[in-house]
């Protein structure tokens, strides 16, 4: 490896994978206790290729993100406490409540999106990458998605247009072996992930996702050569999750061997035995290094319970960005009814922002809804197949 | 004041706005070498080359999440769809991810994008190419939608679409490319959601969308000189946001309401108008609005087929004479 990384960067990858699992845990926990609703995507098992890929970024690239993106938004720098409230909906989540678990969005990070369908962020990164490259700018995209979004149509044209038009982005397909329930070999013809932008114009490689130095080591040759040569190049980053593909899964499309064989090359088990090989850091670091990621974690759960759930005055924001004009002229329902406030806050200021009122909300998600106890009967069950979601 | 066609309106804003802003790009289907399927984009490859004026593969939906993405990081896009049909290629783009992205993103990012593309029926192009779909878009919170009917309302909205910070559904008209009308000369804009008053009457309301407009104007024209009767014709030149106070203050004039569109009678433009009409000025109406629009088919190739599954002045006086009680409304519905 030509680009080692000193033993404090490797502190620090170390220091952020065990932030990303101990969150996702955490996550995992608050859900249960309906504390969190909708879906929720894990991403333990990928952490590796999270933190890999977006350390070889500088901190002026974009990263844009799927569906399952808690750890993008955390290796880009966005506090754990912005993306605990938001999987809790509250007024200081990053998204400010209106995104939750798959539309997590930090601008100052450099972090364009959690996007909740799969395939519709590639256009949108090479749009970004467009930008980039008319504006004269250096900076590069990097675009993941999973196996199952190499299917899509959006795959084969936005690889073809951005081949087409040499754009600065840098496409990962991180393959944790499964679409939802399918395997590779059940979705896609080419299971040679790495092959499938070829015919493209875009060459790949293939960086072993569970190792956080190979990944960091192959998206940082392929991101100086996209800089560099302006072209697009694709990376398959082999991890695996173990984890259901969301919490509503009962996991009956694999065995539990076959979990048990990857969790033996659990990423952050491995990375950690080979730092304290490697002297860099010692058993007594690693345990403070998790005591500190638990302590984030309980940090972020105590700051999103007691944010405020968004005002009911506060639906109608952002939708149009407004410039002066009057809301009714845009919506067609009686706002003012089902807000309990007039169409612009009364002033048109918007009361929706952190730190602006909200004190009208529930003070608290005591209540368990019925959807979710529904969906966590299905998982806790298992009964159900995972040929539903619901 | 020049004498334009719409088409050449349409490429003056372009001009004009490539020329005032170099963010705005354009890029779409043989929108350069070609010159554009319709001609809009004639010469504009020549004058700023073809980083700014970009022919595209045939891939409406990434197409329009190029533009996104773009539009979300410093760049005004202009992308423009051959036909209205194919739009339907990019609604995962357009619906998930343009009108969106602003919401769910919490505010954190715009999407001022502009998508152009035609729409109508008259030219034989059967069941994928000649719908008009502008309610589909009016349906999505988060989306503008812009239906000029004259080339001065093409030139002035698509100049306004441009520097909207919003994603704007730019709807022009097929029918509508080579037709003649004064275009102020230079900057021109019009507002969106100001509705333009084509004719003045106090008997009945006639709304017309898109190229319904100049329909309208027609069976206007023809129930003075036959009828006696002065309809007001209304154009509300944008769906969303929309102009509901100028059609309610004649409606409250005139008491009679007809809508007439190109588009699918269920959930329809007129579905939505009378809705609102009834909801909102249900006293002043004496008789109930009254639409006319497409036929409730997918439009044939056959031209005796085409002719009468889209509206013409006809059925606009009918229904107007039948809002009025003149007469009774024969066909309201085209076909």
């Amino acid at each position: 490896m030509d680009r080692l990384p000193d033993a404090d960067s490797r502190r620090e990858w170390l220091a952020t994978m065990t932030l990303i699992r101990r969150f996702e845990e955490r996550a995992g926990e608050m859900y249960a206790r309906a504390k969190i609703g909708g879906f929720l995507h894990l991403s333990i098992g990928e952490e590796a290729t999270i933190v890999g890929s977006a350390r070889a970024l500088r901190d002026s690239d974009y990263l844009v993100s799927t569906y399952r993106s808690h750890g993008h938004a955390l290796v880009r720098g966005t506090a754990p406490e912005r993306v605990m409230a938001e999987l809790f909906g509250r007024v200081d989540g990053c998204s400010h409540g209106r995104g939750g678990s798959m539309h997590m969005f930090d601008l100052e990070h450099r972090f364009m999106g959690g996007y909740g369908i799969v395939g519709g962020n590639l256009p949108i990164a090479a749009g970004i990458a467009l930008a980039s490259d008319l504006q004269g700018l250096d900076e590069v995209t990097l675009c993941t998605f999973g196996d199952g979004a190499s299917n899509q149509g959006t795959f084969g044209e936005t690889l073809n247009l951005a081949a087409l038009w040499r754009l600065p982005v840098l496409f990962m397909v991180i393959n944790n072996q499964f679409g939802m329930g399918t395997a590779l070999r059940r979705h896609s013809a080419v299971t040679d992930l790495q092959r499938k932008g070829e015919s493209l114009g875009v060459p790949g490689m293939r960086c072993d996702g569970m190792d956080v130095m190979d990944t960091y080591s192959v998206v940082c040759d392929a991101l100086s050569r996209v800089r560099e040569e302006r072209r697009p190049l694709l990376v398959e980053a082999v991890t695996y999750r173990f984890r259901g593909h969301s919490m509503a899964d009962p996991e009956q499309y694999r065995s539990r061997e076959e979990v048990e064989r990857w969790r033996e090359r659990d990423p952050l088990g491995v990375f950690a035995r080979q730092l304290i090989r490697e002297g860099v850091i010692d058993e007594q670091e690693r345990e403070r290094i998790d005591q500190e990621a638990i302590a984030r974690v309980d940090a972020a759960v105590e700051f999103a319970d007691s944010s405020p759930f968004p005002a009911p005055d506060s639906l109608y924001d952002d939708v149009y960005v407004l410039d002066g004009e009057v809301r009714h002229a845009y919506a067609s329902d009686p706002v003012e009814e089902r807000t309990g406030g007039p169409p612009d806050g009364g002033d048109g200021a918007t009361a929706t922002r952190p730190g602006a009122a909200g004190e009208d909300a529930p003070a608290a998600n005591d209540e368990i809804p019925q959807q979710l106890t529904d969906a966590l009967a299905v998982a806790e069950d298992g009964h159900e197949k995972a040929g539903s979601s619901f | 004041m020049a004498e334009l066609r719409y088409r050449e309106a349409l490429r003056d804003a372009l001009l004009h706005e490539m020329r005032r802003d170099e963010r705005v790009v354009l890029m779409g289907e043989d929108i350069g070498v070609f010159g554009g399927a319709f001609k809009v984009t004639e010469g504009l490859l020549e004058e700023f080359g073809e980083a700014r004026v970009r022919d595209t593969p045939i891939s409406e939906n990434t197409i329009v999440g190029v533009g996104v993405g773009a539009a979300m990081t410093g760049l005004r896009p202009v992308v423009e769809l051959m036909t209205i049909n194919f739009s339907l290629l990019a609604f995962d783009q357009i619906v998930n991810h343009a009108a969106h992205i602003h919401y769910m993103f919490g505010g954190q990012a715009s999407v001022p994008l502009v998508v152009r593309m035609p729409q109508g029926a008259g030219h034989q192009l059967g069941p994928t190419h000649s719908h008009s779909l502008e309610a589909m878009f009016l349906h999505v919170p988060g989306l503008l939608v812009a239906v000029p009917s004259t080339p001065a309302d093409a030139k002035g909205l698509l100049t306004s679409a441009i520097r909207d910070e919003n994603p704007v559904i730019f709807i022009e008209h097929e029918s509508l490319y080579a037709v003649r009308g004064e275009v102020p000369d230079g900057e021109h804009l019009v507002h969106f959601g100001a509705a333009r008053v084509a004719r003045r009457g106090d008997d009945v309301t006639i709304v017309g969308i898109s190229r319904m407009a100049l329909t309208a104007e027609r069976a206007a024209e023809t129930l003075a000189a036959e009828h006696g009767v002065q309809a007001e014709v209304i154009d509300p030149r944008t769906l969303r946001p929309l102009d509901l106070d100028t059609i309610l203050a004649s409606v409250a004039r005139t008491n009679r309401c007809v809508v007439v569109e190109e588009g699918w009678p269920h959930g329809g433009v007129g579905a939505n108008l009378a809705t609102l009409i009834t909801e909102q000025a249900f006293d002043d109406l004496d008789a109930p609005v009254t639409r006319v629009t497409g036929a409730d088919v997918p439009m044939p190739y056959s031209k005796p087929l085409e002719d009468i599954a889209y509206p013409h002045e006809g059925q606009v006086v009918a229904a107007a004479l039948s809002a009025l009680g003149a007469r009774p409304a024969g066909a309201a519905t085209g076909g």
